[in-house]
């Protein structure tokens, strides 16, 4: 996969179009991609502009008005202290769409970095860091997280680095793979005729050439970091109250659950549920315009 | 090599997830002064030995020993991923191997699409969806796990479907996916090719030849997804208010219970090792290509 990625990937004089706009204008023909897509931007509007549009504020608290079921006032209802659920729900988005993506970031620049050094050099230093990293990709994120939680404190800060340092291995396994084919290639060895520097042909040569298989990894990366954002949120562990979080609120109003007051959770899940498959469909469609 | 592998990862999984809580316990022990004046290394020793022999040590919080907890909490575990074990292997695999042999079909479209979506979820997502339309709306079943005392088996499980769903949907996913290339890679071989033409029954085929193959990659997803599944039992466990090693560790975590919190993870550490073990092995018993020991 990642030769014939690298092939398409580098420039390429002789067709009409270059190779990211091929890459480009398949996506705009795929449906799956553009209904993730769609999904996604939904979201991240909500994030960025969602007070100016969500009917209430999410924070207000009406004691008088508290479990109110969904009305013409209230679309959502309201929770146990009368806060407005559709506007906590529409706010809700941003704290999620700020953690995810920089944890994914910082995972995807760990991981190409390791992953580049793993596999252009090989021998002992690649045995031992791989040897590391499969026994790190063994944990589970949760379980990291629940220990760097209790050894540094929760904070939106400690998610970030837990879940980027918790993906940085399976990054760096793809990018591995993938600079492990590229280093035999010709272009690699011209660069070190020229006595071009480990870290030049490194970043400089390589890098660029194996940017496709990086790429798709990162999306696919970036669902499975909104997976665990919030179920740690869910667990009480980053986010923290009084973000309208959706895997807060989850938390905070799923023990009267029994009680019937489905509209306090139902929306939340819902939410979540919508933007982790839109990201996963967006992955899809990326995964599969850089593979034809 | 795949044993060989299999050997090396879990030595590796042990000391990684010793480092993060050696570590701790060097915080703990300045805070609690126990032991405070030995070096780290003699106090992981020891405490390693203690953990040998049974002792695992007295809980902070419960001022009691740890093991009856560890042991309890465990043996809850097991029967709760047992459930969703029972139910997702031979679903899932049944289902990857009707997407296959209706490859492109609307029924594949369906297995695949449908099983992609539920994989990608959340645990805590399926399972508060799952609590509204099974305990609240439909009230079919109970919405916690704690069965009544002196449970009976049958109700035991009873208590246990709803909590073991959101784990079986995830799981479901995986094992069908890998089931359905196994067995489309199968499907295509020459060897598939050469039984029918000798005109085997197209059942014979699928049976004896084309699932033997298809199954082999599906049983190395089962068992790497053990440690997905302890990250989800921790997340059930919680949702669902069940006494498991899950919730065990994260009361534990909350209440910087740390003897409780050490020997819970490395309780999970050594079930690991077990697994992936036990997953070496099996692959072994059904590849007749990849033979332990050296009677070749």
């Amino acid at each position: 996969m990642s030769a014939t990625d690298a092939q398409t990937s580098m420039p390429d004089n002789t067709g009409r179009r270059g190779p990211w706009a091929e890459v480009f204008f398949s996506l705009l023909r795929s449906g799956t991609f553009l209904t993730g897509l769609g999904i996604v931007l939904f979201w991240v509007a909500c994030a960025l502009f969602g007070e100016h549009f969500a009917p209430y504020d999410p924070l207000a608290d009406d004691i008088i008005n508290a479990l109110a079921p969904p009305s013409a006032e209230h679309w959502f209802g309201t929770d146990q202290i009368g806060r407005d659920v559709f506007s906590r729900v529409i706010v809700g988005s941003r704290d999620i769409l700020t953690v995810a993506p920089l944890a994914t970031l910082l995972a995807t620049i760990a991981g190409t970095a390791l992953g580049l050094f793993t596999g252009y050099f090989r021998g002992i230093v690649d045995d031992i860091v791989s040897r590391i990293l499969e026994a790190f990709m063994a944990i589970p994120v949760v379980i990291v997280a629940l220990l760097a939680i209790v050894a540094l404190g929760t904070s939106k800060a400690t998610v970030i680095v837990v879940i980027g340092l918790s993906f940085a291995p399976i990054i760096a396994r793809t990018v591995r793979s993938a600079v492990l084919a590229e280093r035999e290639l010709d272009y690699v060895a011209a660069a070190q005729l020229r006595h071009e520097s480990a870290l030049h042909t490194m970043f400089v040569e390589i890098l660029p050439n194996v940017i496709p298989p990086i790429l798709v990894e990162t999306t696919v990366r970036l669902g499975y970091a909104i997976f665990a954002v919030a179920t740690l949120s869910f667990m009480g562990f980053g986010i923290q109250p009084p973000s309208p979080d959706w895997g807060l609120s989850i938390s905070s109003n799923y023990g009267m659950i029994g009680g019937g007051f489905w509209w306090t959770v139902l929306f939340d899940a819902l939410a979540i549920a919508s933007l982790v498959i839109g990201v996963n469909l967006a992955a899809d469609g990326v995964q599969g315009a850089l593979n034809d | 090599m795949v044993f060989l592998g299999g050997q090396v990862l879990p030595g590796n999984v042990g000391r990684a997830i010793l480092g993060p809580f050696a570590d701790q316990r060097a915080v703990d022990a300045l805070n609690h002064s126990l032991g405070v004046d030995r070096p780290l290394l003699t106090q992981y020793g020891s405490w390693i030995w203690n953990f040998i022999q049974g002792d695992m040590g007295t809980s902070y919080i419960f001022r009691s020993p740890v093991a009856p907890f560890v042991i309890d909490a465990l043996g809850n575990s097991m029967k709760l991923a047992a459930v969703a074990f029972v139910l997702v292997v031979p679903i899932g695999i049944l289902g990857g191997v009707i997407a296959a042999l209706n490859l492109n079909r609307p029924l594949d479209r369906i297995i695949s699409l449908g099983g992609l979506s539920v994989t990608v979820l959340p645990e805590f997502v399926t399972g508060i969806i799952l609590i509204l339309i099974f305990g609240v709306w439909l009230r079919w079943l109970p919405i916690s796990a704690a069965w009544p005392r002196d449970a009976g088996f049958f109700t035991q499980l009873y208590y246990l479907i709803l909590p073991s769903l959101p784990l079986f949907l995830v799981l479901f996913g995986y094992i069908a996916r890998m089931a359905r290339s196994g067995m489309i890679e199968a499907l295509d071989s020459d060897y598939t090719r050469t039984a029918v033409l000798k005109g085997l029954p197209w059942r014979t085929v699928i049976w004896r030849h084309v699932l033997r193959n298809a199954l082999l990659p599906t049983i190395t997803v089962i068992a790497t997804q053990t440690g997905y599944l302890i990250g989800g039992l921790v997340v059930i466990e919680t949702l669902f208010r069940y006494q498991g090693i899950g919730s065990l560790i994260f009361t534990a975590a909350r209440g910087k219970d740390f003897p409780v919190l050490e020997a819970g993870i490395l309780t999970i550490g050594i079930v690991y090792a077990v697994a992936t073990l036990a997953a070496d092995f099996l692959y072994s018993v059904l590849n007749p290509r990849i033979r332990l020991g050296t009677d070749q």
